[in-house]
């Protein structure tokens, strides 16, 4: 148990929504990345699912919005401690994209890779079951490509490093892989409700 | 997939995506990622406004990469706890851990730093942590910041000094006015381009930075880092990016009211 610090009071109002340690950035949505925002067209997207399937495919813009469109209603959180509450995406189930690529038995991971060449891990069963998706709506309007568009994946009961921007591709893999930030001190799974932020935790 | 319902166009088989550059790795190999400690304030100024420079004694402190951060934990009585991210300005030799603070008005952990905190306070810390925006001391580097972007870079002149290598790094820095620029004498006295935005400097009149400026600091084979708002951030880095500074060269840090590092 720590001790408290001298004089710090804390907010007073503390909402059962914030996981421990986090904060309500309110309206705003702070910008975070660790590279130079690529330029992206929808014309020039694609994602592709491959790695340990059956069927290794890749949709475009097009062909990914003929699938059946599912929404997210609820709240994401941030590593650098902000949380965004009653946020609403709109685009696919990964889950759709899975069952057209079929995981075969041997995979248990996915690493999901962006435009810029950023990448980020995940077990496949916090990608599976209603659990993750990929967007391109946010509030009903485009996603901005500050924030990730034209299309970024979305897992939200984990810190957002893990819902990558500029998705463009989920490879299955038999075994776990650090991503990007995994290989730079911050944590494997980055469960917010563990205070999963860093190496160690 | 079953036959009811319409059938979605027949996507085609995987070609997968050129990506704009390799992927991104480890900015250093093995950067350390330290632990919860206990440090004890040794030293406190507020040489500009709105901010504040603290000196920290971290009990078994581990040795930082410069870029790295440490997390401040501050716990209330009650046990909430609020944490923030800062920059480390001191270089790895220093036996102590300096951090340069600025003051946001409703921000609970800097306005507690900067309001409250006074010499002998202990306070609950975690680091170093991040291995992407650190400097290895060996390959040259650009280092572009606004305002206090500059605290991580700090870090990297003071090691560069302590290893005779001063010539490894290439400074500009952003900032409104001289008054409110953190560490701008250390920055002037090392050769840094300083660009001010609401103010004249030297001949200089202000405005903003632009790549005729940045483009005789540029050399192939450096590294570009750049830190600051995130505004300033994606400025920045579209500017190098219009001089031909390819993207995978190019690191980024920017923060907001959340403090500097972060994910997507």
């Amino acid at each position: 148990m720590t001790r408290p610090t001298r004089g710090f009071l804390g907010r007073r109002q503390r909402d059962p929504r914030l996981p421990p340690g986090q904060y309500d950035v309110g309206a705003d949505w702070p910008v975070l990345t660790a590279e130079p925002t690529p330029r992206i067209t929808p014309e020039t997207w694609s994602i592709t699912v491959d790695g340990r399937v059956e069927n290794p495919t890749t949709w475009t813009w097009d062909e990914a919005h003929a699938l059946p469109p599912s929404e997210y209603r609820g709240d994401i959180h941030c590593v650098t401690t902000w949380s965004k509450f009653d946020t609403r995406f709109g685009g696919i189930s990964v889950d759709t994209l899975l069952e057209i690529a079929r995981p075969t038995a041997e995979a248990h991971f996915v690493m999901a890779t962006s435009k810029t060449g950023y990448t980020t891990n995940l077990p496949l069963e916090h990608v599976t079951g209603g659990k993750a998706w990929v967007v391109w709506d946010f509030d009903g309007k485009p996603l901005p490509i500050e924030h990730g568009g034209p299309v970024r994946l979305l897992v939200p009961h984990l810190y957002f490093w893990k819902s990558a921007k500029w998705v463009t591709k989920l490879t299955l893999m038999t075994r776990d892989q650090p991503g990007f930030w995994e290989q730079n001190g911050y944590h494997d799974l980055g469960d917010p409700w563990r205070q999963q932020r860093y190496q160690g935790d | 997939m079953t036959d009811e319902g319409p059938r979605p166009p027949h996507p085609s088989p995987a070609r997968g995506e050129p990506l704009d550059g390799a992927l991104l790795g480890a900015g250093v190999p093995d950067a350390p990622t330290g632990g919860w400690h206990t440090a004890s304030v040794s030293g406190l100024r507020r040489p500009i406004q709105r901010s504040v420079e603290l000196r920290l004694d971290v009990h078994d402190r581990m040795e930082h990469i410069p870029g790295q951060h440490y997390v401040v934990r501050l716990t209330a009585e009650d046990g909430y706890t609020a944490q923030r991210s800062y920059s480390i300005a001191s270089a790895p030799g220093d036996p102590l851990i300096e951090l340069f603070i600025e003051r946001l008005d409703d921000g609970e952990v800097s306005t507690y730093l900067a309001d409250v905190v006074e010499p002998g306070d202990e306070l609950e810390v975690r680091g170093p942590i991040g291995g992407w925006f650190v400097w290895d001391g060996q390959t040259p580097a650009l280092l572009v910041a606004g305002g206090f972007g500059v605290v991580p870079f700090v870090a990297m002149l003071r090691h560069a000094k302590t290893l005779g290598r001063e010539d490894l790094l290439r400074i500009a820095v952003s900032s409104r006015t001289l008054a409110e620029l953190p560490y701008a004498e250390e920055l002037m006295d090392a050769g840094a381009l300083i660009v001010l935005t609401r103010e004249g400097h030297g001949i200089r009149p202000a405005s903003r930075l632009t790549a005729p400026e940045l483009v005789p600091l540029w050399e192939p084979g450096q590294t570009a880092y750049v830190c600051g708002s995130a505004s300033f951030a994606e400025a920045g880095s579209q500017l190098l990016m219009s001089m031909g500074v390819p993207a995978h060269s190019i690191r980024v840090e920017r923060f907001g009211p959340s403090g500097p590092p972060a994910g997507p």
